[in-house]
């Protein structure tokens, strides 16, 4: 593993729940991707609305939504939008991404973690894991407890 | 009262598990202070002045006497000997050690109890009416719908970062005894007339709070029938996640968003956000309500005495003060106030805890409340049990005649433990309390909500008190605002400001100036509230400042 203290590159995906190939070009905002035809990687920032990027949702390959802060929680809400609307691409959390988000990031809809400074391995393991069971219905598809109580 | 299944026991380990791993990481430096902050918040655990604070949730103020029993033992462990009861119906301990608080929170989970969000940037504790499910006036039970909020907002991935914190009250009777337009979400459970006769839903009050801004939610939606609620709530939140202000802390509450939109326009985005999640399948299975809700069926009642024997006067005035109406006319359910004359508002010795956790045994079928107002509700009480009942209350120093009088005052923990507090807020309720207590003038001005904030924060409600004193620091010394006029209550209002600020002394002497105002202009069967309402401000400025 390299030095945990160095920061590492955004582009750098640290954990990757998909079998498909990473798309291996840059991103663009979300405005340039409203205005360009052929860009197939989107960056969101937390201002951005991420439903202006439905009508494209079929050319992209990769959606990275930006924490530029953990506490800042809007791109949460810009991943479940975008997989509630059918997105299958990969979704990537960049920036200030921890261990202890890991999990509602996961249930949120993300496949993908370029976190700036590289997590633990067992720690962020444990932290994936963290959820036997789960209260709410999200696009992560897992049976809720609710669903399994009245099965 | 609702019991865990496996499942949500297994939620509660799993946090605790969680919480044991963040500290245990903190401790081996691989989580910096600021980012263990905001973990250990959502775990209840605040730094204070003095030491560490663990809020325990109290979900809807509900709770067993085994639970009441641990949350007494926990005092006396962990603790000093005292639990502290909150106007969020929750106990905090306010002398606890960073390395024993993941050993309470497994000792909370044996009684499955936690300290999940009670405090951070999330949706806090669900708060209720403290007399549901025994209340007269009642609807229906509002609790079983708490509870289904209680799963959903528990670990809700998508809200565990939002702009603040966000506190939702659930109450089903026109009577509203949780300040539910006080809060982020303010639901009532209401029924209108449907095809087959009377249909139950939800109302929803969005925007509501008290702080620094204080405002009273308007009403967004007459009706959400129950098998949307959750639905409606999770596009309230998401609307508020996405949108709600993140420049500045201070405005920061879905208060300022609904404000700053206007209801109109915040509506038109959840109405649309809703319409959108309708088809994500969010709302659990309809189902879930119905295993809820015989959890809060009615325990056995019994015909018994309606009356008391009032030859005891103590006993008798204590009946007047501290019951109340109960469904069931062979019950009622009693206060027990903790406020003693000169004591510290809400606050109680682990044995008292225990002692009360007995008595709810004994008395009470098993079930205690936590009200907002810091006090604790014995729900189904026999009334030909009333006089043993308060021979024992009274001999623990938890018999104090006063339940919504003067000397029922909320107080905040103010400059003597909190790290945000301008003023201290206990001293000035001990001596307000002593004052009228020895003056009888308690009796006289009959129901007067007294509440002091130590800061403009208002965790002591100032601005709903029919009086509000607000500590505030002025160049290094502590100056007392007064206000007037406000209220918690289904008649909703905000407490104005009479005027320049009060030494202490100054304080007191005003609240007593006030009071010498109302009872000298009040009309038959008029509070202090109504007589404020009806004479204005003018008269009691006069009083205070000529």
């Amino acid at each position: 593993m390299t030095n945990p203290d160095l920061g590492t590159s955004p582009d750098e995906v640290q954990f990757r729940f998909r079998d498909d190939e990473p798309a291996d070009h840059g991103t663009v905002t979300v405005d340039a991707c409203c205005d360009q035809t052929n860009a197939t990687a989107v960056r969101i920032e937390p201002g951005d609305d991420a439903r202006t990027l439905l009508p494209f949702l079929d050319r992209l390959a990769l959606i990275e939504v930006n924490f530029p802060a953990y506490g800042d929680g809007r791109g949460y809400s810009s991943a479940r939008i975008l997989r509630e609307a059918g997105y299958a691409g990969e979704l990537r959390a960049v920036g200030d991404v921890l261990i202890d988000q890991l999990s509602h990031m996961r249930r949120c809809g993300f496949d993908a973690f370029a976190p700036d400074q590289r997590l633990d391995e067992d720690d962020a393991a444990r932290a994936f894991a963290t959820w036997d069971n789960v209260y709410q219905r999200t696009v992560d598809g897992r049976k809720t407890i609710q669903e399994t109580r009245h099965e | 009262m609702y019991s865990y299944d496996q499942y949500d026991q297994q939620m509660v380990d799993a946090r605790v598990a969680e919480f044991r791993d963040q500290a245990h990481r903190r401790l081996e430096g691989k989580l910096t202070e600021d980012q263990f902050k905001p973990l250990r918040l959502m775990n209840g655990l605040y730094l204070q002045l003095h030491a560490y604070m663990l809020r325990v949730a109290i979900p809807y103020g509900t709770l067993n006497s085994r639970q009441m029993t641990a949350l007494g033992d926990i005092a006396d462990k962990y603790d000093r000997g005292y639990g502290h009861f909150t106007t969020r119906q929750n106990l905090q301990y306010n002398w606890i050690k960073l390395e024993d608080a993941a050993d309470i929170l497994a000792d909370l989970a044996k009684v499955e109890m936690h300290a999940i969000q009670t405090s951070g940037n999330c949706i806090r504790n669900i708060s209720s009416d403290h007399f549901a499910g025994a209340a007269a006036d009642e609807l229906v039970d509002p609790r079983p719908y708490a509870e289904l909020l209680r799963q959903w907002s528990s670990f809700h991935p998508e809200f565990t970062y939002l702009p603040r914190k966000f506190k939702i009250a659930v109450i089903a009777a026109e009577k509203d005894r949780a300040a539910m337009r006080l809060h982020d979400i303010g639901i009532q459970i209401i029924e209108k007339d449907g095809e087959q006769g009377g249909e139950i839903g939800a109302r929803f009050y969005v925007g509501g709070g008290m702080g620094r801004t204080p405002m009273i939610a308007p009403m967004i939606r007459d009706f959400v029938p129950l098998d949307q609620l959750i639905t409606y709530s999770e596009a309230c939140l998401r609307v508020y996640n996405r949108y709600g202000r993140r420049d500045n802390k201070y405005k920061a509450r879905i208060k300022i968003l609904v404000h700053e939109l206007g209801a109109e326009e915040y509506t038109r985005q959840v109405e649309q956000e809703f319409a959108h999640m309708l088809d994500q399948g969010v709302e659990p299975p309809r189902e879930e309500l119905e295993r809820i809700k015989p959890f809060f069926d009615d325990p056995a009642f019994e015909d018994g005495a309606k009356h008391v024997d009032r030859s005891d006067p103590d006993f008798a005035l204590w009946v007047d003060r501290n019951t109340h109406r109960h469904k069931h006319d062979s019950y009622v359910s009693a206060v027990i106030s903790l406020k003693p004359v000169g004591g510290i508002p809400g606050d109680a010795t682990g044995e008292q805890i225990r002692i009360m956790a007995r008595l709810a045994k004994q008395y009470s079928f098993d079930e205690l409340r936590i009200m907002h107002t810091q006090n604790v509700v014995l729900p189904h009480v026999k009334i030909e049990d009333l006089h043993a009942l308060w021979t024992a209350l009274d001999a623990a120093d938890l018999g104090a005649p006063n339940m919504d009088s003067i000397e029922d005052m909320i107080a905040c923990p103010g400059l003597d433990y909190c790290a945000l507090a301008n003023a201290r807020s206990i001293p000035l309720a001990q001596r307000i309390s002593e004052k009228f207590d020895a003056s009888g003038k308690t009796e006289k001005l009959g129901e007067l909500k007294l509440k002091i904030s130590g800061c403009i924060n208002a965790c002591g409600h100032h601005h709903a008190g029919h009086i509000g004193i607000l500590g505030v620091d002025r160049k290094g010394v502590e100056n007392y605002q007064l206000s007037l006029g406000g209220s918690e209550a289904e008649d909703t209002s905000l407490a104005k400001i009479t005027g320049p600020g009060f030494t202490e002394d100054g304080v007191i002497e005003a609240v007593e100036k006030v009071t010498d105002v109302y009872l000298d202009a009040r009309e038959d069967g008029e509070r202090f509230l109504d007589t404020y309402r009806r004479i204005g401000m003018a008269p009691f400025k006069e009083a205070l400042y000529d």
